[in-house]
């Protein structure tokens, strides 16, 4: 066990990866030299080469279609787009390409590939640096979407992902990248994609939330035991697969949700949680479901603090989720 | 008409040593026949309602067979949808093609695309997709894999002269010239792009000269004449496994027929223009050359035909006569093992073929 940020746990998960298999490598924009401009992949091109850590011409949709091309042939790339917010001119190649490749060729082609991307705001990125668009991946059939909340998620949720036959989108919450260290394990850590993690126990109303999320809405969950309301914080870790279990056990208990993420509200992934609970757990649900979530505008600069959803709104709902029906 | 280089004329002589050895040639016919014949009668097919759709490829048959020809099997190819002739000079079976074009439970990609879009890793053939460009990065992302492997192959893409325009056209060449990965870019100009004329796409003065822009060789072939289209692949290969790069090709064709079944050229170019290129047709061209050398007689020419024609006839009979697609493969190949939901989907799905509300 070793006490890391989860950046470093990153670090550490590729770190060990490529150690493991030499088929797995990195392709990027100033992954090498730089080390990235967050410094995840910091001394990996001294230890493995600009040969396994390829820094690459300034090309999203190049990264991506290269890193296709290397995974049909038999490598294990793992892609870095600098923000999530320029991720968009690689679309057609996730959407067209990665995304279906298995599927359009019968099963004779898997694409086995993860691209990493630090997402989300909180730290002055206005517009173009903030951005949270897991959605429009977890809607595309054939991409698993999968975000770490903590340090040894990160390493653990990475590692499964490099080795996972399927394409993974993996979102680093950038807010939380050095906010706290973890006890991370040493060696091939794995955490199963596709299963969520209780990360506090309750009984009163379900909280579900995923990546930069996490701090906030466990401090609301703190504020409101000292009300006498015990709320249950599910951090669900991988978008697809969803851990749908998870999410119905706990409502069958609590009979109350409130889901958090910082993208904007509308058809947000929080939408696809409501309806998962209004198919399933609405005999169960004692108050209606509410999201706390961006607002539907663009991602503000100057005014972030009053966009992101904070402990305050969080416990505001959980409260009102709690008082209603 | 955009015309970049002088082309030379019908019935010119073949051209100097270095093209396809002159022992190869009947085979080169005779796969660029079976190409004509099977687009003629796909063609048919389509109007016929037995295939939904359908991209012919006529006018391409030299380019594409002689570029083939000139490649190795372990090289990896990275098609778009009229390649045709490329995949029957990889061996691709006809059956497995008719299988493809319906979509029954014969075709490897399961029924999943529309016709043309066939693959087959078998052959190193890679599936294709409907968008654009977006093989041509993946073409040169494999190259850099084989680079780091060790393995001396080369990876060819195939496109055409609209696709220039598009985006991985251009992330695919910068790359190639950055890693000098060994990648040859095979555009066949076929003068157009749906209904926009090549100098629509570009202002470039050929397609060839885009590459110079990335540091790579770029070089213009008659792509209707099939030595040179045969020397110029040759070369780039020689030229990418020895570690020299990568190089463009422009292969300069015509589109003898439409677009896909889709459209009705005679909405967008004259036939003055068709006739032109007509008379520089590359299967008329390669069997004035077996005549004249002896390699074919109009007795063995008419047997061929026949044999070919026996030959289609069989494959498709073949493919007509084998079952649907199994509707429970559905879900399959959406991940390598289905997620709790789509196993709940597929037995949904199953309910419903099992209780009628579906009927296959």
């Amino acid at each position: 066990m070793t006490e890391i940020t989860l950046v470093q746990a990153v670090n550490r998960a590729l770190f060990d990866a490529m150690r493991a298999d030499p088929d797995v490598l990195l392709l990027g924009e100033d992954i090498g030299v730089n080390g990235g401009v967050f410094r995840a992949t910091e001394g990996l091109i001294k230890e493995f080469g600009p040969e396994r850590v390829v820094d690459t011409p300034l090309s999203e949709t190049g990264i991506v279609g290269a890193a296709i091309g290397m995974a049909l042939y038999g490598l294990k790339p793992v892609a870095e787009i600098q923000f999530l917010d320029f991720i968009y001119p690689a679309f057609d190649q996730i959407v067209s390409e990665l995304a279906k490749f298995r599927y359009r060729s019968g099963g004779q082609y898997p694409c086995h590939v993860v691209i990493r991307s630090p997402y989300g705001g909180g730290i002055k990125g206005g517009l173009y640096h903030s951005q949270s668009a897991e959605a429009y991946f977890a809607h595309t059939a054939g991409l698993k979407v999968v975000i770490p909340s903590n340090p040894a998620d990160a390493k653990g949720l990475l590692t499964s992902a490099i080795f996972d036959p399927d394409p993974v989108i993996f979102l680093e919450p950038k807010r939380i990248y050095r906010a706290v260290t973890g006890e991370v394990p040493d060696g091939d850590h794995r955490v199963p994609l596709g299963s969520a993690s209780i990360v506090r126990p309750g009984s009163d109303v379900s909280v579900f939330a995923y990546g930069a999320m996490i701090p906030p809405v466990v401090e609301a969950a703190k504020a409101v035991q000292a009300e006498g309301l015990s709320a249950e914080v599910i951090d669900l870790r991988s978008l697809v697969p969803l851990d749908e279990a998870a999410i119905l056990k706990s409502v069958e208990k609590t009979g109350r949700a409130v889901i958090v993420h910082e993208a904007p509200r509308f058809v947000g992934f929080g939408a696809e949680v409501a309806a998962l609970l209004a198919e399933k757990a609405l005999y169960s649900l004692k108050s209606p479901v509410r999201r706390v979530t961006g607002y539907d505008t663009p991602f503000p600069y100057a005014l972030e603090n009053l966009y992101l959803p904070n402990a305050e709104r969080i416990a505001h709902a959980i409260r009102a989720s709690a008082r209603e029906g | 008409m955009s015309q970049a280089v002088e082309l030379p004329k019908p019935g010119s002589p073949p051209s100097d040593a270095g093209g396809i050895p002159p022992e190869d040639l009947p085979k080169v016919y005779r796969a660029m026949l079976l190409a004509r014949l099977m687009d003629e009668r796909c063609l048919s097919l389509q109007r016929q309602g037995r295939i939904g759709f359908y991209v012919p490829l006529q006018g391409q048959e030299g380019a594409q067979v002689a570029c083939a020809w000139a490649l190795d099997p372990s090289d990896w190819l990275f098609p778009a949808y009229r390649e045709l002739a490329v995949a029957l000079v990889r061996g691709l079976p006809l059956v497995s093609l008719f299988d493809q074009f319906i979509g029954n439970a014969g075709d490897v990609l399961k029924g999943r695309q529309m016709p043309n879009h066939y693959g087959a890793r078998e052959y190193r053939f890679v599936t294709a997709s409907s968008p654009v460009g977006t093989q041509i990065i993946h073409a040169v992302g494999a190259a850099m894999a084989a680079q780091r492997k060790k393995e001396r192959i080369v990876t060819v893409t195939f496109f055409g002269d609209g696709t220039t325009s598009s985006n991985d056209f251009h992330s695919g060449l910068n790359f190639a010239g950055v890693f000098q990965a060994p990648t040859i870019f095979f555009c066949q100009n076929n003068q157009w792009a749906i209904s926009m004329p090549r100098e629509r796409q570009t202002r470039s003065k050929t397609l060839a000269m885009k590459a110079s822009a990335y540091g790579i060789e770029g070089v213009v072939v008659d792509g209707e004449d099939v030595h040179a289209v045969y020397r110029a692949v040759r070369d780039a290969r020689r030229k990418a496994i020895a570690g020299g790069g990568p190089t463009l090709i422009e292969a300069q064709v015509y589109r003898l027929g439409p677009h896909s079944t889709s459209d009705d050229p005679k909405r967008y170019r004259t036939d003055a223009e068709l006739a032109e290129w007509k008379a520089r047709d590359s299967v008329g061209r390669v069997r004035q050359e077996l005549l004249t050398s002896g390699g074919l007689t109009e007795e063995s020419e008419a047997k061929l035909l026949e044999s070919l024609r026996a030959e289609i006839a069989m494959a498709l009979k073949e493919a007509e006569g084998t079952a649907p697609i199994d509707p429970s493969t559905l879900f399959d190949d959406v991940f390598e093992r289905p997620t709790p939901r789509l196993d709940e989907e597929r037995a949904e799905f199953s309910k419903f073929l099992t209780e009628g509300v579906l009927k296959p």
